[in-house]
């Protein structure tokens, strides 16, 4: 983004250049800029963004025990009090304490990372599981420690592990294998293709491949090739310990052709001398691929690396449209519209947006650095 | 010489080898899937594509041979009054307990002699091959391929059997009309086709037309704040989709612009806005600048140096983007789904609902999701050059 300096004759005007970039400013400022700020401020409202987030937090009422109220004004835990717990289900542990809040009305009891509330209320005491809550923040307590969540967040990060590593290894090795013949240009097209079909395209394809049935024949190509060498067929998009790994492969199969296209061009534009005095001086095609090739390429590596990245966070057709992210298979992004559109939840669905794009701003910044550094060398 | 050139092939044959292997996994879900949209439906999900050729299944055969063969003869005439191959005695029989109910008939007339009937599953196997040698069914003239799974789709027809077979019949559905009209029955695929150009057509033209715009602003014109403007509108790019489109949905609901193609235009253009921005200031800042300072000093203004000059010399730049915004806007579900929904229903939406609400009716999910696919290969296949050389400008978002 070097700045181009504009040519003197050129400074004319002092309204014209505005009317030049107004509309694209007007669209971007109502369909962007507004909506974007409107969503970053529901990540801190309620369900129908209404109220602060803090009214989502709850107290749950439990059950009444029957104590006399002298006896909680300690730290320790009275043995009373235990089997009371007891009757209702609830087992303190032995690091259970007593933390009194007002004599003789309200006491907590903390128990690890549980609370329970104690209040005396009309001679009965009251008591309610407290909840743990954040505040105007409990949108992202939710984002970040509800168990869907933690599920989600494991699975993207191994979406980026596998995708970004298979896409970028793939299509490094297709890059290296189809300079060297000379239906070049049509096995690129073969593996670029995917990229011109919609997800739902895709998604159609794949699920078609993966087809499982109870019954003696398969339709489905890959459960044919089970059955045939004597396995048992897979209902691949619904087992939870094969189906991330089915969708992922969907995501190399559309995304390599990305990779590829970069990696062959930065291949290409190494010089051939060099290659050729590496050859020249006894080095093995492997070992001119590793010493020589990868390391001047590295810096275009990096970057589809990072632009992978952030792609793959961002992952969502695919696993919307395959499996709607059921059976262990959910993503963040999908999360994301699932709590906006199925579960109405406008507040959770902005906060998981906000940490969408909190963990890739970092690799923006890197990738930008990257180019920059890149740009000043030429 | 020989050996040396035997040599050479052969150290080449490793990358081949793994290279055309590639390039099959690669075809070979798509192949899979077009072989499949063009088979009958009756074969979908009797056989798997990769038998299209194959003989179909004679099962069935050797039942008949052990059992009924030694009494009915090898033609089924051999007892006398009764002839297993008329095709009128075994169209009554339409589930194997008939044909054993038969069976046993005979053997208390005292006919043939069967000590043994067969049990249940060759009873199914026999009346499938008796109903086949008899003509009853016509499997064996059934084409292997046909392009009934693409009418039905792109009439939206949902019947049992086939829109062509019902049209000629005259028991066509109440929607459709079984002339040309049908093409644009809101259920069809054509109808659906039609939509997603309607959408695609102007959410090309007008973020580019915009971004040419600016970006000849963003290059050549001198304003303040230019370059940080620059930077925020580009940066825009990483705010996901998904965070904008709610307050949007509530806007519109308001303006009474959901569901209409004018809604989906403006948002499209919004969004497509940053990477044609980025991409447009690039290429049109790299066009030399003696030019543009010539052209000032023969007194022509900033419009005619944009129109005469910036947008001619930008044509591969407007090329490359306007196949990535049309690529992007024909395969895009989200966004058709939250704002067109079903009043306007577009391909992916069409194909997605399929998906959900038909379950197994692979001849016609197969077909509709061949009928999405085949513009966006024919612009991706002939305009390939310009594809890439976009790609590779604009592989550094931001």
């Amino acid at each position: 983004m070097s700045d181009v300096q504009v040519p003197e004759i050129m400074r004319q005007g002092k309204i014209a250049p505005w009317l030049y970039v107004a509309p694209a400013l007007l669209i971007m400022t109502a369909f962007i800029v507004y909506p974007g700020i409107n969503t970053f401020l529901l990540s801190f409202k309620n369900a129908d963004g209404t109220q602060s987030a803090a009214a989502a937090c709850v107290e749950e009422h439990l059950f009444n025990i029957d104590l006399d109220p002298n006896e909680l004004n300690r730290k320790e835990v009275p043995a009373e009090l235990r089997t009371q717990f007891q009757e209702h289900d609830v087992t303190l542990t032995p690091r259970a304490r007593v933390e009194v809040k007002e004599a003789g009305n309200e006491w907590t009891i903390v128990d690890g990372r549980k609370k329970y509330v104690i209040q005396s209320k009309d001679q009965t005491l009251n008591v309610y599981e407290k909840e743990p809550c954040w505040g105007i923040l409990e949108n992202y307590r939710y984002a970040l420690t509800a168990p869907i969540m933690l599920t989600a967040f494991r699975n993207n990060l191994l979406w980026v592990f596998l995708m970004v590593g298979g896409t970028v290894g793939l299509g490094l090795l297709i890059a290296v294998l189809a300079d060297r013949v000379k239906y070049e240009s049509l096995a690129k097209a073969i593996i670029f293709m995917p990229m011109a079909i919609s997800f739902v395209g895709a998604g159609v394809i794949w699920k078609f491949v993966y087809s499982y049935s109870t019954g003696q024949v398969q339709i489905g190509l890959l459960n044919a090739i089970v059955t045939k060498l004597g396995g048992e067929p897979i209902s691949w998009l619904s087992e939870p310990a094969v189906n991330n790994l089915a969708l992922i492969v969907v995501g190399v199969w559309m995304w390599t052709g990305f990779c590829m296209t970069i990696l062959s061009a930065s291949l290409k534009s190494v010089p051939t001398e060099i290659i050729e005095a590496a050859r020249v001086d006894g080095a093995t095609e492997w070992r001119v691929f590793w010493k020589v090739m990868v390391p001047i390429i590295m810096p275009t590596i990096a970057v589809v690396v990072t632009t992978m990245v952030i792609n793959v966070l961002k992952i969502f057709d695919i696993v919307y449209v395959m499996t709607g992210g059921n059976y262990g298979t959910e993503v963040i992004a999908n999360r994301m519209y699932g709590e906006m559109y199925v579960s109405h939840q406008s507040g959770r669905s902005a906060a998981i947006a906000v940490i969408l794009i909190l963990l890739t701003i970092p690799f923006m910044i890197w990738n930008v650095r990257r180019f920059r550094a890149q740009e000043a060398i030429r | 010489m020989i050996t040396d050139r035997i040599k050479m092939i052969l150290s080449g044959l490793p990358t081949h080898v793994v290279l055309i292997g590639l390039c099959l996994i690669w075809l070979i879900p798509t192949i899979g899937l077009f072989v499949t949209s063009l088979r009958p439906f009756q074969d979908i999900n009797e056989s798997g594509w990769w038998t299209v050729f194959a003989p179909r299944e004679t099962a069935g055969q050797d039942v008949y041979e052990k059992y009924l063969a030694p009494y009915y003869g090898p033609d089924g005439k051999a007892v006398e009054g009764v002839d297993l191959f008329d095709p009128e005695l075994i169209g009554e029989f339409r589930r194997s307990i008939e044909l054993t109910v038969f069976l046993r008939e005979q053997v208390e007339e005292g006919k043939v002699q069967l000590e043994e009937l067969p049990d249940t599953q060759e009873m199914t196997e026999l009346l499938a091959y008796l109903r086949r040698v008899s003509g009853v069914e016509d499997a064996a003239s059934r084409p292997r391929f046909t392009l009934d799974n693409y009418i039905d789709a792109l009439m939206g027809y949902r019947g049992r059997d086939s829109y062509v077979e019902d049209c000629a019949a005259g028991e066509q559905a109440l929607d459709l009309n079984c002339n040309i009209t049908d093409i644009m029955n809101p259920r069809g695929m054509g109808r659906a086709f039609v939509n997603s150009l309607l959408v695609a057509i102007p959410c090309v033209i007008l973020p580019i037309l915009f971004a040419a715009f600016a970006g000849y602003a963003f290059s050549w014109l001198h304003f303040p704040g230019r370059m940080l403007l620059f930077a925020l509108l580009v940066g825009l790019q990483i705010v996901p989709l998904q965070m904008t489109l709610i307050p949007v949905s509530r806007v519109y609901a308001q303006l009474g612009l959901n569901g209409t193609f004018l809604g989906i235009w403006l948002f499209h253009t919004g969004f497509g806005l940053p990477y044609a921005i980025y991409l447009m200031r690039n290429f049109i800042g790299s066009l030399p600048r003696e030019i543009f300072e010539s052209a000032y000093l023969d007194g022509m203004s900033h419009w005619t140096v944009f129109y005469k000059l910036a947008l001619p010399l930008s044509v591969p730049a407007l090329a490359s983007l306007a196949i990535f915004q049309f690529l992007w806007i024909w395969n895009d579900l989200l966004v058709a789904l939250v704002f067109l929904g079903g009043q306007k229903p577009v391909l992916t939406y069409q194909i997605g609902n399929m998906v959900s609400s038909l379950g197994a009716g692979w001849h016609l999910l197969t077909a509709a999701a061949f009928i999405s696919m085949a513009l966006p290969m024919i612009v991706f296949f002939a305009l390939q050059r310009f594809f890439v050389r976009g790609m590779l400008a604009g592989a550094v978002k931001g």
